[in-house]
């Protein structure tokens, strides 16, 4: 298990040595492939737990590894053709850092210790905020101050949760440990108010990781002014984690006995990110911009999911996987765009499916999906979650929830119709932009993946889901 | 021991509210480096012989090298070359901001009084001085302009989380504690770097020049 977190760390310091700025991104395809084998082995051969069980193949890491995993592998791809074009700058900080991340985000989806999982949640963290300034203009500057700041501070409120369940653990009787197996061995004896404070605080902590409202104003910044690749791999990745991360603070709560606490938080906070999304996407004029809201509404559709126990959450944990793969086609698709208009604003961007037949239509394919169309995968995940809300007898909730996911259609639909038909001729074009096999492969790869579990959802995978969700506890 | 705790305590808090109004740069990185220097002796005040000694003093000697000087020399050197002294029109107000100070200390001290400890109890104030150092660092870090006041508000954030720290340091492995300070040291060391480019970019570290994506 080592094998996969320390082989990206290997290539991450050969490409911050590698004095070859050609060499650079191979490094990152080399360092992403070995890395999807070496998932690949893990599933197949589920090894026993390493580090004195710190670190494990968990139902939950079962779920979000491989994916992100492929998205990365995906992403190394296209950064190919990416950095190809862009012998502008210099990719050194940017290869290394992105093989750093993958490291850390291997951590965390294992990590079975809440202490090493808050650290290797600061090390995403810090490994992609100088990713966010690749482009050296203001904005960008501002994006990853912002990032930084805000993201340290959801981090260091986290710490003090996970202090305060650290607490709870020391009650006599109690395991004195932050093993998670330890925690929810231990139950009821855990001392109950700490547990409730260590929740809120990492609610708020690991809440801004995933960008949940009001805990995402470094979203649309940092989504907004980061190159396509880092955009899928947050959005994708790095949420993700923040989701299963809270996952198993919530297992905790189960097992203390607070679950109802936990879970009337997690469905409030759910909600309010929807309904603000839906709120900043309509009229939304950057389509990257817009892409971030849709993102802060998927984190509260998973949060939601979590919260309401059940069916919706074994369906959140089906979400989380739809959700990841969709975003990795619609950042790399927009991204695409974004490099060929030099613009990424609706006024000068139209045409797109005419300029760049594959990207244009990915964008407008992701878009459906991403809003729960059928067939694609999202839309069995988000239709069953809505399902458990109403299964469970809570109509309000799920009417709330339904209104703001057809809000969001239509706010999403208005900016993407403006992006991709209509006539190119006019628009600013940079030149040496058109779709190409790196840069066009990629999303239409993970496109087809949705469009598969959309199709046929294997029953490995709904097993899977359950348990992943039976861990959590109901 | 026990009194010496207690002065170091109230000094903390004391330390805390000068942060909130003082407007001079310089003098509010000095106070932060004092309440580094102070809170790493706190534990060797507050060690129990279940700790070995080498812990206690990796853990103390750590806290005042990075808190009490490395960070604040990094943070002297940005003022200079960036020649900033003031921290001119705050978010909020530096009285609003002491009263708000004053609030979550008088509230910090009656949570922890409704929250028992399930530990045998270090110091009285230990958690109420956590709590309140907690507030302050986020207080400082959403009402200043300027990169390096929300530098100095993280840090005594951090203080804070340290002070709590101290609860677990009995029976949790130090791996916890040294990852406290290492990010520390990481996470400004990164916010140094961009705030190089902050002013070079603007000859001036003012986050709010830096405000074009607007929705």
């Amino acid at each position: 298990m080592l094998f996969v977190v320390l082989a990206p760390l290997a290539f991450s310091v050969l490409a911050l040595l590698d004095p070859l700025a050609a060499r650079r991104p191979r490094a990152l395809l080399a360092g992403g492939l070995t890395h999807l084998a070496g998932v690949g082995w893990l599933i197949v051969a589920a090894p026993s737990p390493a580090l004195h069980g710190w670190l494990e193949l968990d139902p939950l890491a079962k779920v979000v590894l491989p994916v992100i995993s492929l998205l990365f592998a995906a992403c190394s791809v296209y950064a190919q053709g990416y950095l190809a074009r862009r012998r502008d700058r210099d990719n050194r900080l940017f290869v290394g850092g992105l093989l750093i991340l993958l490291s850390a985000m291997t951590v965390v989806a294992t990590s079975q210790h809440l202490g090493l999982s808050w650290v290797a949640i600061e090390l995403t963290t810090l490994s992609t905020a100088p990713l966010i300034y690749f482009d050296k203009s203001a904005r960008a500057l501002e994006a990853a101050w912002k990032y930084l700041l805000v993201c340290s501070l959801g981090i260091a409120l986290a710490l003090l949760g996970t202090f305060f369940l650290a607490l709870a653990s020391a009650s006599t009787g109690g395991p004195h440990s932050l093993l998670l197996s330890d925690l929810v061995r231990a139950g009821h004896m855990l001392s109950q108010a700490w547990v409730r404070a260590g929740f809120a605080f990492l609610l708020v902590g690991y809440g801004t990781k995933m960008g949940l409202a009001p805990l995402h104003s470094w979203k649309p910044d940092a989504y907004g002014e980061a190159p396509g690749i880092l955009g899928a791999l947050l959005s994708g990745g790095v949420t993700s984690l923040g989701f299963v991360s809270l996952a198993r603070v919530v297992q905790v709560c189960s097992a203390a006995g607070e679950a109802a606490f936990a879970r009337d938080a997690l469905v409030a906070m759910g909600l309010f990110s929807m309904g603000l999304a839906s709120v900043y996407v309509i009229g939304q004029r950057d389509f990257k911009r817009m892409l971030a809201y849709s993102s802060v509404e998927h984190m509260g559709i998973l949060a939601f999911g979590l919260g309401l126990g059940g069916v919706a959450t074994s369906s959140a944990m089906f979400h989380a996987v739809n959700n990841a793969l969709t975003k990795g086609v619609l950042f790399l698709a927009a991204g695409n765009i974004h490099r060929s208009y030099g613009s990424k604003l609706v006024d000068e961007v139209r045409g797109a499916a005419r300029r760049l037949p594959v990207s244009g239509s990915l964008f407008l394919a992701g878009f459906l999906a991403i809003t729960g169309s059928p067939p694609f995968g999202p839309f069995f995940s988000e239709f069953s979650i809505l399902n458990g809300a109403l299964g469970a007898g809570r109509y309000a909730v799920g009417a709330l929830y339904l209104i703001f996911l057809s809000v969001i259609f239509v706010g999403m639909g208005a900016t993407v119709l403006k992006v991709v038909p209509g006539d190119p001729a006019g628009a600013p074009e940079v030149a040496n932009t058109r779709d190409s096999l790196a840069t066009a492969g990629p999303p239409l790869f993970l496109m087809a993946l949705v469009l598969a579990l959309g199709l046929h959802l294997p029953r490995g995978l709904k097993v899977l889901f359950d348990a992943a969700a039976a861990r959590v506890g109901t | 021991m026990k009194a010496f705790a207690e002065m170091v305590f109230i000094l903390v808090v004391v330390i805390d509210f000068s942060l909130l109004v003082s407007s001079r740069l310089k003098a509010v990185i000095r106070a932060a480096a004092a309440q580094g220097a102070l809170l790493s002796v706190l534990p060797l005040l507050l060690s129990s012989e279940r700790v070995e000694v080498g812990h206690v003093l990796a853990l103390s000697l750590g806290a005042l090298v990075v808190k009490g000087v490395v960070i604040p020399w990094l943070l002297t050197v940005a003022i200079r070359e960036a020649r900033i002294r003031r921290e001119v029109e705050p978010i909020v107000g530096f009285i609003p901001s002491l009263i708000l100070g004053a609030v979550g200390v008088a509230l910090a001290f009656a949570l922890s009084n409704g929250m028992p400890l399930p530990t045998p109890e270090k110091h009285d104030l230990l958690v109420p001085t956590a709590l309140s150092t907690v507030w302050t660092g986020l207080l400082l870090v959403v009402s200043r302009r300027k990169a390096v006041s929300q530098v100095i508000g993280f840090l005594v954030l951090e203080n804070g989380v340290f002070v709590f720290g101290l609860l677990l340091s009995d029976f949790m492995p130090t791996m916890v504690e040294a990852g406290v300070l290492l990010d520390l040291v990481a996470a400004v060391f990164v916010m140094g770097i961009v705030m190089f480019d902050i002013n070079r970019e603007f000859s001036s570290l003012d986050t709010e020049k830096l405000s074009a994506p607007k929705d």
